[in-house]
């Protein structure tokens, strides 16, 4: 007896559509159809087994009533006690800086404005990811380049008032200034004489005291004379089989205008940044990344699950909100909850200036005032409606 | 930016698109919801600046996901 042919596994298998995910619908034909090149197929059995499929995805669902944020919570914190406490780690050849671990758990979950260590990830297009020279002369061009980086001293001549920096030949040549650009460069932002000799740069504040000079020094001596605010540091490294700069600080609006730069896979570690220049759905794809990235560095799985609720959570409001008592778990509506987590009296108080209500909804109010709570099988409250009071028969 | 961004065209950015009238009912309805429920968006948002959606709209998100393939997502425009 013929099995069923691959059409019909086709058309059989499409029809869960809507019904159960893309993937799992893949997988399941996919694997139907092999097994189906090697043996036949009966028409029941394909029956059975798609029946089998769709019961055993139902099976696997969350029940309604569920507590996924508590059990989300858990399977994130569980593996956290196994985390490197330490920070600091100096990752590959190239010693780049990175944040490591719990810290920079942490430093997700609480969404920090900037991470200790913001990293950007650049890849080039690929007329310049291919060849060294291209992407070295790139990385020099973003690389922030201020006075200090090109002196080899600076003095402030407290007799003359004046402020001299001696300039490093190599150093300057190395980013292809000369002594002439940089005392330009002074001369436009802070409108003042500057004189060159050699490798010598003089210049005085434009009134003589001793504080506008000081005052011009500090001011001087951090003047970008190119490069892109706040990346202060590049390494190109060979990956695949094209060139990838990465860069010690994080600007990702202005490298993603630069024109060398491939727009679609350049990427920064800082989630806030990427929250502001690519969105809100961008950030949260961000969070999941950045969160399972650290933990499988660590050698640690988790259920990817979890951090998309977590992600999920932390982005509903249209901008990236940090977990803790500024963001998601300040803003439960029952007092009770929010006075169990964090500055308990403040929450007290602020409740009763306010004459504020708990409907004892929540799980925690509930447990406070040690009553059943609205998890599982306790959220449903079960309504009789007895026939004598109008109720159906 | 001196350049003009597009910004769909990066990874980490899913599909945005706008949903017609019809379906947004459709959906409030389907949940049993008004749309202050759904997740929120700015109109701020680079993604939803894009599109040129409209404090009020709703957004049908096609994320990718690494456990159901594909997902669908709703976001309500906000103000912002």
């Amino acid at each position: 007896m013929a099995g069923v042919s691959s059409d019909t596994i086709r058309s059989e298998v499409s029809k869960l559509k809507g019904e159960l995910p893309d993937s799992i619908i893949r997988e399941l034909q996919g694997s139907l159809l092999r097994v189906g090149k090697e043996r036949a197929i009966m028409r029941e059995q394909l029956e059975e087994i798609i029946k089998n499929a769709r019961q055993a995805y139902t099976n696997a669902m969350v029940e309604p009533g569920e507590a996924v944020g508590t059990v989300a919570a858990q399977s994130i914190g569980e593996p956290g006690t196994q985390m490197t406490l330490r920070t600091f780690h100096y990752a590959g050849v190239a010693e780049l800086n990175v944040t490591l671990g719990l810290p920079r758990i942490i430093e997700i979950i609480d969404a920090r404005k900037t991470p200790s260590a913001p990293l950007m990830t650049i890849f080039l297009k690929e007329k310049f990811g291919k060849s060294k020279e291209k992407a070295r002369e790139f990385a020099q061009k973003i690389e922030l380049t201020t006075v200090e980086d090109v002196a080899l001293q600076t003095e402030t001549d407290l007799i003359n008032i004046m402020f001299v920096i001696t300039l490093n030949r190599s150093r300057l040549q190395r980013r292809g200034l000369t002594p002439t650009k940089v005392a330009s460069s002074i001369k436009d932002t802070f409108k003042i004489d500057v004189g060159v000799d050699g490798y010598k740069l003089r210049m005085k504040p434009s009134t003589a005291t001793l504080s506008e000079l000081r005052r011009l020094a500090t001011k001087v001596r951090i003047l970008p004379l190119h490069g892109i605010k706040g990346i202060t540091r590049v390494v190109v490294k060979m990956e695949k089989d094209e060139y990838v700069v990465y860069t010690e600080g994080s600007n990702l609006a202005e490298v993603l205008a630069m024109p060398e730069v491939d727009r679609a896979r350049t990427m920064t570690n800082n989630i806030r940044e990427i929250g502001e220049v690519l969105g809100i759905e961008a950030a949260r794809n961000s969070i999941i990344n950045e969160a399972v990235k650290t933990l499988e560095e660590q050698g640690l799985e988790v259920d990817l699950r979890h951090m998309m609720l977590a992600a999920d959570m932390m982005t509903t409001s249209g901008e990236v909100r940090q977990v803790g008592r500024h963001g998601i778990s300040g803003e439960k509506a029952s007092v009770l909850a929010r006075a169990s987590f964090e500055i308990t009296t403040k929450h007290l108080v602020d409740a009763c200036v306010h004459g504020e209500r708990d409907r004892l909804n929540g799980i925690i109010e509930n447990v406070i005032a040690g009553q059943p709570i609205p998890l599982g099988t306790g959220s449903v409250e079960l309504v009789m409606r007895r026939e004598r009071e109008g109720g159906s028969k | 930016m001196p350049e003009e961004l597009n910004i769909g065209r990066h990874v980490l950015v899913p599909k945005h698109e706008i949903l017609p009238k019809g379906k947004v009912d459709e959906l409030l309805e389907r949940y049993k919801i008004s749309p202050h429920q759904l997740p929120l968006i700015m109109s701020s948002d680079p993604a939803a600046k894009e599109i040129g959606a409209k404090p009020g709209d709703v957004l049908k998100i096609t994320r990718d996901s690494q456990t159901a393939g594909e997902a669908v997502f709703y976001r309500h425009v906000v103000k912002g």
